[in-house]
């Protein structure tokens, strides 16, 4: 069969996972080699959907023997099924890499036969490119669960980023939808990882010519609205994999409807994608703003408000810390401050050194004063005419129209804030700003 | 006596031309209204003084800036130099009076206009030069690599060790249309020369075959259910897609900008 068709094939059956970053990774360019990697990640061009394309993505091989419900690769649907070769795929990968098209590969893949099969597969396409190619370039691969530990760090050795995606957010709903796995499957891959990586940077920073073990970390990603868990058990879990396991990312995926079983939302069910723009503007708290997923919402509150982010909200249910002064503010604090990013709080720090600083410098720091204005003074004046009662200021955060659950066209009107949105996510994630 | 402001400087275009103009300005106690490149000058009411770049004199107030002002400050007026700011010889020449008399702190004066108006210009370039390191497309003619680029500031220098970097054991030639500019990669040696004209050479099969595969990657890597033109146009806006290999019109369909994914979904 020719490549054409395995790419279309295998690129439609990969789509759906999102993970689409080429950062964490800082490794320059050799003689003799092809490749470089950058911190900060680049973005190649944005897809039809506004999200980033990075890495090619696709998949080994669509052929799956398990049957996870809410995927398109399970075996009881009824699709056409290929496979690439290694050397298919890495041809591919060095012929795109060369032209500027990519950062590297994100390789992922149905299990064929067997997990420690399939990852063999994964592991002789990333020898090819890694040594008969010398590619220097970015490679992410997916931990297949179920792989023989010694497998895995083989991968890991070659891999810049590796990945076991929990999917369902409970283990009940992961019996229910994933029968082939279970809770083990998924948490032994992730464990060993954590460990490798750990046991590494220790070797690095004692022996300089160690080699690296998937340098840029660990990711998962969730699907969110295919199974019922709330938000605050889908946040408490990404902040348990912060902590506990060290992931550098939890992805978040508004499930797309592709099957007809009745524990699932029917086909034609639209993707909840506000609910899913709402959880990476909680897991960017979590990760950069020093918020604990328990400040954001509670047994009672469990799930997001749909009408404003996910800091304005709390900002309006501590009105009491506020308003906070500019000038003096510590910087823990500035950055609670909705409309204040981290940027700008560090440009808070640095310009209030030369002189306290007026509404409009705060315009050239980059704060967003439209939602700032609320939350501060200036040398103890607030900004002229406003009154602030919880009321007043939820109305003019969120304007007049109320957005409709499911429609993300409207996030325009509660502009989702810049300092929630920059770089990476908003990249990755296909809103508008 | 007061600094005279009613003269107009020409220089060469150079970074070495315009630190003569600094020169200039300090040693004869004048404060250009502006200071233009030939192409630039237009008929003025001032005195247009021309200003010969003089290596000596460059090279005096490039040194200088680091021991009274600080490396920061001249990182600051390189980029600037590099910007499609208006103006922006005139900036630069007010940021270093500003500098010299505050000395180290004064990369830190965000909120001062002054500071601020370079700050804006360089984020704008250096944003635009980070863009064009992915949107970049090389196309591969024998063993030469050859792309295009359109910026609005002059990104090439920006771009050129990131790309030789990456590229080590390649030739290639990346052409600034914009600029008529070109860097030029071989041998572990780049060169940047202007160049007035250049046509991308006819591709060949394999070219045209890897195009066709990198086009179909990019009509189904979309999903259909999140079709978001405008989110797309924010992040990758319409004056970089006339260089890109997978916003061209496809050959066999309608659908110019691949607006919806070619293959509809396997499970659809
Ligand atoms: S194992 Fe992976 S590819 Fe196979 S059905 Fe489950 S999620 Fe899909």
């Amino acid at each position: 069969m020719d490549i054409m068709e395995k790419l279309t094939i295998l690129t439609n059956s990969a789509k759906y996972d999102v993970a689409c970053t080429s950062s964490g990774v800082d490794r320059g360019g050799a003689p003799g080699s092809m490749g470089s990697t950058v911190g900060c990640g680049i973005c190649h061009s944005f897809a039809s959907d506004g999200r980033c394309i990075s890495l090619l993505k696709v998949l080994m091989t669509n052929y799956c023997i398990y049957d996870c419900q809410y995927c398109v690769n399970r075996c009881s649907n009824d699709t056409k099924r290929v496979a690439f070769t290694p050397e298919e795929l890495a041809e591919l990968t060095m012929a795109f890499y060369r032209r500027n098209y990519i950062e590297g590969l994100f390789l992922s893949s149905g299990i064929l036969k067997s997990p420690d099969y399939t990852s063999e597969r994964l592991l002789k396409t990333l020898l090819l490119i890694r040594n008969k190619y010398h590619f220097r370039g970015y490679i992410h691969v997916k931990a297949i669960p179920g792989t023989d530990p010694a497998l895995l760090t083989k991968l890991g050795m070659l891999a810049d980023r590796m990945s076991v995606n929990i999917e369902l957010p409970s283990q009940k709903s992961l019996r229910q939808l994933a029968p082939n796995k279970s809770k083990n499957d998924i948490f032994a891959p992730m464990k060993l990882l954590t460990s490798s990586i750990r046991q590494n940077s220790y070797d690095l920073a004692h022996y300089k010519s160690a080699p690296a073990f998937a340098p840029s970390g660990q990711s998962t990603q969730m699907i969110v609205g295919a199974s019922p868990e709330s938000d605050f058990q889908i946040l408490s879990l990404a902040q348990g994999l912060y902590q506990k396991y060290r992931l550098k990312r939890v992805f978040y995926s508004a499930y797309m409807p592709v099957s007809d079983n009745p524990l699932l939302p029917a086909r034609g069910t639209k993707p909840p994608l506000l609910r899913e723009h709402r959880l990476y503007q909680a897991d960017w708290l979590l990760r950069f703003y020093g918020f604990k997923a328990e400040e954001l919402l509670d047994e009672e509150h469990p799930n997001m408000n749909p009408l404003m982010d996910p800091k304005c909200n709390w900002a309006l249910n501590h009105l009491e810390l506020f308003p906070q002064e500019v000038n003096t503010a510590p910087y823990e604090m500035l950055l609670r401050i909705p409309g204040v990013g981290v940027k700008s709080a560090k440009r808070i720090m640095t310009a209030r050194r030369n002189g306290s600083l007026s509404f409009e410098d705060l315009k050239k720091i980059g704060v967003v004063l439209k939602r700032a204005q609320y939350f501060i003074t200036c040398s103890g004046k607030l900004a002229c005419g406003l009154k602030i009662t919880q009321d007043g200021v939820m109305r003019a955060l969120i304007g007049d129209k109320l957005p409709a659950e499911n429609k993300p066209e409207q996030l325009s009107l509660f502009a989702p804030s810049a300092m929630l949105l920059k770089g990476e996510i908003r990249q990755c994630l296909g809103v508008r700003t | 006596m007061p600094w005279r402001t009613d003269v107009v400087y020409l220089y060469d275009g150079t970074l070495q031309g315009l630190l003569t103009c600094v020169f200039e300005s300090f040693s004869c106690k004048e404060l250009p209204m502006h200071i233009y490149t030939q192409e630039e000058c237009e008929l003025s009411l001032f005195t247009a003084k021309w200003v010969d770049t003089d290596e000596e004199k460059a090279r005096r107030v490039w040194e200088s800036i680091p021991k009274k002002i600080s490396t920061r400050a001249r990182q600051l007026v390189l980029q600037s130099f590099y910007t499609c700011l208006p103006d922006k010889e005139r900036h630069i020449l007010d940021f270093l009076r500003l500098g010299y008399a505050a000395g180290p702190s004064v990369t830190e004066r965000i909120t001062d206009e002054r500071v601020f108006v370079l700050q804006k210009a360089v984020k704008h370039l250096l944003n635009e030069a980070h863009l064009l390191k992915g949107f970049l497309r090389f196309s591969i003619h024998g063993n030469v690599m050859v792309g295009v680029i359109e910026p609005k500031n002059y990104a090439l220098s920006l771009i050129a060790e990131h790309f030789c970097n990456r590229y080590p054991e390649e030739s290639f030639l990346i052409y600034d249309k914009t600029h008529k500019q070109a860097l030029v990669y071989q041998s572990y040696q780049a060169v940047i020369l202007q160049l007035d004209s250049f046509e991308i050479p006819k591709e060949g099969e394999e070219e045209l075959r890897y195009q066709r595969l990198w086009q179909r990657f990019y009509d189904t890597v979309g999903v259909e259910g999140r079709y978001n033109p405008k989110c797309r146009m924010t992040h990758m806006p319409k004056r970089y897609w006339g260089n890109m290999v997978e916003m061209a019109p496809r050959e066999n369909h309608s659908d110019a900008y691949a607006d919806k994914p070619a293959f509809t979904s396997l499970t659809a």
